[in-house]
This record gives structure tokens, C-alpha cells and sequence, in this order.
């Protein structure tokens, strides 16, 4: 259901400088549809993951508070070119999403 | 048709006290673009020409730091993506856009809007994409319209991007377009009462209500814009926003009067790199 | 921040059971975390969306670096940079303190995770935008105001 997320991953030195773009409504429950006037649900990443050769990095609750299409940038020391960053994520309706990115 | 100097339009536009060059007799559209480019450097020492692409941020250091900071990796990726995929997509015929526009739809947007003779108007790359659609056995999209024409130019004219603008007006019908839209551009409108060139010439720079105003050099070249990131508008999309703002009934998409103002005011940004699908409050 | 999450990223580096159980396939990473923190999310002021985070009396600190804007263009999207050059940063939390409900997001870092988060925020109105660091087991803190206007022509 939801597209895909687009992960950049680049060397500065010796930290891996990870981009995650996620694609989600992030909407607060609180914006009315402008055509019906009705509330909008709730619909929001929660939790988002982040793993470097499969060890886990990042571990992020978020809130409604984040702006739609989230963006979420991180340094990870000690990463190399050609290890695997993993993120995913779910939302509060149950949804998940992955992706992976080799580090260039 | 009179042609109009900038000095003689603008002391037309009372109280706006501008001091435009000497008027000539017969100016070009270039010496026009000078006119405006000598105005506006003048007034604003300390900008450079190139950053006149970024509008309003050239002039706020604030400002210009956002759109860096959320175009390192935009948030509309994924609606640029809807527009390249109707890009690729063949038509029913097995054609695509690639096979009906020039080089294949690559480094064109600046060319456009371009005067066509054959058909004595202006013709928009919008006209250019649904002249190919209907050669091709398919539906015009509508003009304006977000989800069609939106999407698909939002991704199309990426493909241009580096170009410089080059509108080319030659020949007097051709002219007299390009001076119905300097008229366009510098006539009072609306229950505000004001120009285009109220705001963008006289105010350019400085700060109306919070919002900082834009030069008419470097408007044309960075559309579709994501208004937050996400809200897709097009040029003309903008111009009937501003007919609106100033309280006046705007003129339907796709008019000629709208095309006209479009080959005028393209034409004031000649020289400057295009950069579509760019980040706007 | 919330203590049964913060044993298992320190467990899930090493050989701990619960890395052994996601690497198997037996145990996705979401679900060995402990369930989205509801109370520090809902909470509606400052105080208690700390409360719910764990934190209390967080000490001021020059060393936590806020780039965010004076003025924001859009309060849909502001974008945030918090750096902290507090050493042993496992923890970062922003904090938009007028928004209704004031925490945005909690990152917990580990395995050589620098204390760097990038993200866009959505302000409700001109607040002050805070960032809580845990390191070392305490907590530090610091602020900076974005305004948020509503504007005339930008429509």
C-alpha cells in the first residue's frame, strides 16, 4: 500500500552518512477534509528502525509532529562503503515499509 | 500596435516614481531584459544575477537555507515519479512524447512559450505536449490541470533542466504578443488595484504584509513549485493566484492573454539556468 | 527513555537472545522493541510529554547545537538538526513546546550512531524548539525559538 522509501547512504570519512526519505500522510487527526469537512483520522509513522549489517542503529518513535513524507537523516560511525543500512517502519494503523541501501 | 518602452509604462503607472532608462523609440525585448536587469541590480548591489533564480530567497539568507535544506532530498519525489511514469508510458499507438517533441523532450522548456507563424499565437510547451497527444490518437489534457499536466510537466521539464532560457521573439506578430503581455504585466487590475509591476518591480526586494517579493528576473524558470513541499503548482497556476490576490477575475489558463503574459515574462529571464520542481513556502 | 528498549539495543549489538531471534527471522526488529511510547506522544505540555520520555531537570548545555530556522517558511515543514557533542549520546528527543502535543519524536542510537538527527518538523505556531540528550545516564537540554507566520501573497 505504501511506495517505496528512498534510502541515500554515503561515506564522509570514516562516518556513513545516512538520507531516508519515507512516503506516508502523516496526518495529525486533527486536519478537516476540505471537500467533506470531516476529521481526517489519525495516520502516522510510529516507530522507524534502522539496522547496519543487520545490527540494529536507530530506533526512533515518532509522532504525528513529523512532517508528511518524513524525513530522517543519521551519522553512523564506523560504517564502511558496501555494508547494508536497512530502515523500516510502521504506523498506527498497522503498516510497515522497508527498504535497503548499500552504502557507496 | 505602439510598442512600449519600459520608462514610458512605467511613468504610466503612477506613483511609482521608478527612474527606468531614457526612452527609445522602437526597444526590443532585450533591451527590455536590460532594462529590468539594470533596474533590479542597481537597486540590489549586493545580489548576483545567477541567484535571481531563487526569487524571494535570494534576499534572505534565512530563507535560502530551508529550501537548501529540504532540497537535498525532497519530500515530493514520489509525485515527480507519477509524472515520469506518464512520461514513459506509449500512447495507444505505441508512440511516446519522446518521438513527437524536439530532441526527444530534452533541454526544450526554455524555448518555450515560442511564437508560432503557421498558427499566429503563442504556443506553450503545454500546447507542445497536447498537440502531441492529439496527434497520437489521444485525449487533450485540460489546461491547469494538477493531475494531468501537473504531474507530467513536473517530471518533463526536469528533463530541461541547466537550460537557459531563450525565448525568441522575431517578427511583428510575434511582437505584438510580446507587447500584449508587457501590457498585461504592467496595467492595474483588480479591487487592489495594482500591477504585476507594482509588486515585482517597485517592491522587489522588500517586504508586503510578512512576505518578501520576488524580481520578475528568475520567475520563469524553476516551475512546477511544491508549495510546503507538497502542493504542485504550475506557472499559470501562480498567475491566476496573483489576479486573485489583488482581487481580479484571472483570465482562463491557457488564454491567450495568460500566453501572452508567459512570452513576455519568460522572456525576462532569459539567459538564466531552468530548474524544475523546486521546494516554495 | 524507556527502559526495556534500552536493554535490548544494547543486547541486540552483541549476542544477546534477542538478536539471535531476529536474525533467525523468528522475531522482527519492530516487535522486539517495546510498543510506541502513547503517554510521552499524547502528553499536551512540555512536563509531561519529559515524564513520559523519563527525563526530569534536564541540565542546559552549550554542547547540544539546534539548527532550525529563524523564520519558517512553511510550519508544515521546518526542517531540524540537532547535534550533540555530548559524549555517549544514546538518546535524542524534539520537542516543539507549543505544538498541542509537544513531543515530535524520540530517537534512541546506538552501534556507533553519532548524535546527529536531521528531520522536518510540523509547528503549530512561533514556539521554542527543544532537543533533550541523554548521555551517560543524564539528561541535558537545549532551545531554540522559530517563528511561524502566516503569510500574504505566498499562496
Amino acid at each position: 500500500m505504501a511506495e517505496p522509501m528512498r534510502i541515500r547512504a554515503t561515506m564522509a570519512g570514516d562516518v556513513a552518512d545516512v538520507k531516508v526519505l519515507m512516503n506516508h500522510p502523516m496526518e495529525t487527526g486533527q486536519r478537516k477534509d476540505a471537500k467533506t469537512g470531516q476529521l481526517v483520522p489519525a495516520h502516522f509513522i510510529q516507530e522507524v528502525t534502522a539496522t547496519l549489517n543487520g545490527a540494529t542503529v536507530l530506533a526512533a518513535d515518532l509522532g504525528s509532529g513529523i512532517s508528511r513524507n518524513p524525513y530522517l537523516g543519521f551519522k553512523v560511525k564506523g560504517a564502511k562503503a558496501g555494508d547494508k543500512v536497512s530502515v523500516n517502519w510502521t504506523d498506527n494503523k498497522g503498516d510497515k515499509n522497508s527498504a535497503e541501501a548499500t552504502i557507496g | 500596435m505602439k510598442q512600449q518602452t519600459i520608462a514610458k509604462l512605467l511613468a504610466g503607472l503612477t506613483g511609482l516614481g521608478i527612474a527606468f532608462g531614457a526612452a527609445t523609440a522602437l526597444a526590443t525585448p532585450e533591451a527590455d531584459r536590460q532594462e529590468f536587469v539594470k533596474y533590479y541590480t542597481t537597486k540590489y548591489p549586493n545580489v548576483k544575477l545567477e541567484d535571481y533564480v531563487y526569487g524571494a530567497l535570494a534576499f534572505d539568507a534565512d530563507s535560502k537555507a530551508q529550501y537548501d535544506a529540504i532540497m537535498e532530498f525532497p519530500p515530493y519525489e514520489s509525485q515527480i515519479e507519477k509524472g515520469r511514469k506518464m512520461w514513459e508510458t506509449p500512447f495507444k499507438n505505441g508512440k511516446t512524447y519522446a518521438d513527437c517533441l524536439p530532441n526527444g523532450g530534452k533541454m526544450i522548456a526554455g524555448n518555450y512559450p515560442m511564437f508560432d507563424e503557421a498558427k499566429g499565437k503563442v504556443v506553450t510547451l503545454e500546447n507542445a505536449i497536447n498537440d502531441c497527444r492529439t496527434a497520437n490518437g489521444e485525449a487533450a489534457f485540460k489546461p491547469g490541470d494538477k493531475n494531468t499536466f501537473g504531474f507530467l510537466t513536473a517530471y518533463m521539464r526536469t528533463l530541461s533542466d541547466g537550460m537557459l532560457m531563450n525565448i525568441k521573439v522575431e517578427g511583428p506578430k510575434a511582437m505584438a504578443a510580446y507587447e500584449d503581455g508587457k501590457k498585461t504585466f504592467f496595467s492595474r487590475k483588480g479591487q487592489l488595484n495594482f500591477a504585476c509591476a507594482s509588486c515585482h518591480v517597485q517592491n522587489a526586494g522588500v517586504r508586503l504584509r510578512s512576505e518578501l517579493i520576488s524580481p520578475a528576473v528568475g520567475h520563469a524558470v524553476h516551475w512546477p513549485v511544491f508549495r510546503g513541499g507538497d502542493n504542485l503548482v504550475t506557472l499559470q497556476n501562480r498567475y491566476s493566484g496573483c489576479f486573485k490576490q489583488v482581487r481580479a477575475v484571472p483570465p482562463a489558463i491557457d488564454s491567450v492573454t495568460m500566453n501572452n503574459l508567459e512570452y513576455f515574462h519568460s522572456s525576462l529571464s532569459n539567459g538564466l539556468p531552468m530548474k524544475a520542481s523546486v521546494f516554495r513556502k | 527513555m524507556n527502559a526495556l528498549r534500552r536493554n535490548v539495543l544494547k543486547g541486540a549489538a552483541g549476542a544477546g537472545t534477542v538478536a539471535v531471534a531476529v536474525a533467525a527471522g523468528l522475531l522482527k526488529p519492530t516487535q522486539a522493541m517495546a510498543a510506541w511510547n502513547k503517554a510521552a506522544f499524547d502528553a499536551k505540555n512540555v512536563g509531561d510529554a519529559m515524564k513520559g520520555l523519563g527525563v526530569s531537570a534536564p541540565a542546559d548545555s552549550k554542547d547540544i547545537t539546534i539548527k532550525a530556522p529563524d523564520i519558517a517558511e512553511n510550519g508544515a515543514v521546518v526542517p531540524v538538526e540537532v547535534t550533540s557533542g555530548i559524549a555517549g549520546t544514546t538518546a535524542i528527543a524534539i520537542i516543539a513546546e507549543k505544538n498541542a502535543t509537544p513531543l515530535v519524536g524520540s530517537y534512541n542510537l546506538s552501534g556507533g550512531t553519532q548524535g546527529f538527527i536531521s528531520t522536518r518538523i510540523k509547528m503549530g505556531q512561533t514556539s521554542l524548539v527543544r532537543a533533550v540528550v541523554t548521555a551517560g545516564g543524564k539528561s541535558y537540554t537545549a532551545a531554540k525559538e522559530v517563528k511561524v507566520t502566516i503569510g500574504g501573497c505566498g499562496g
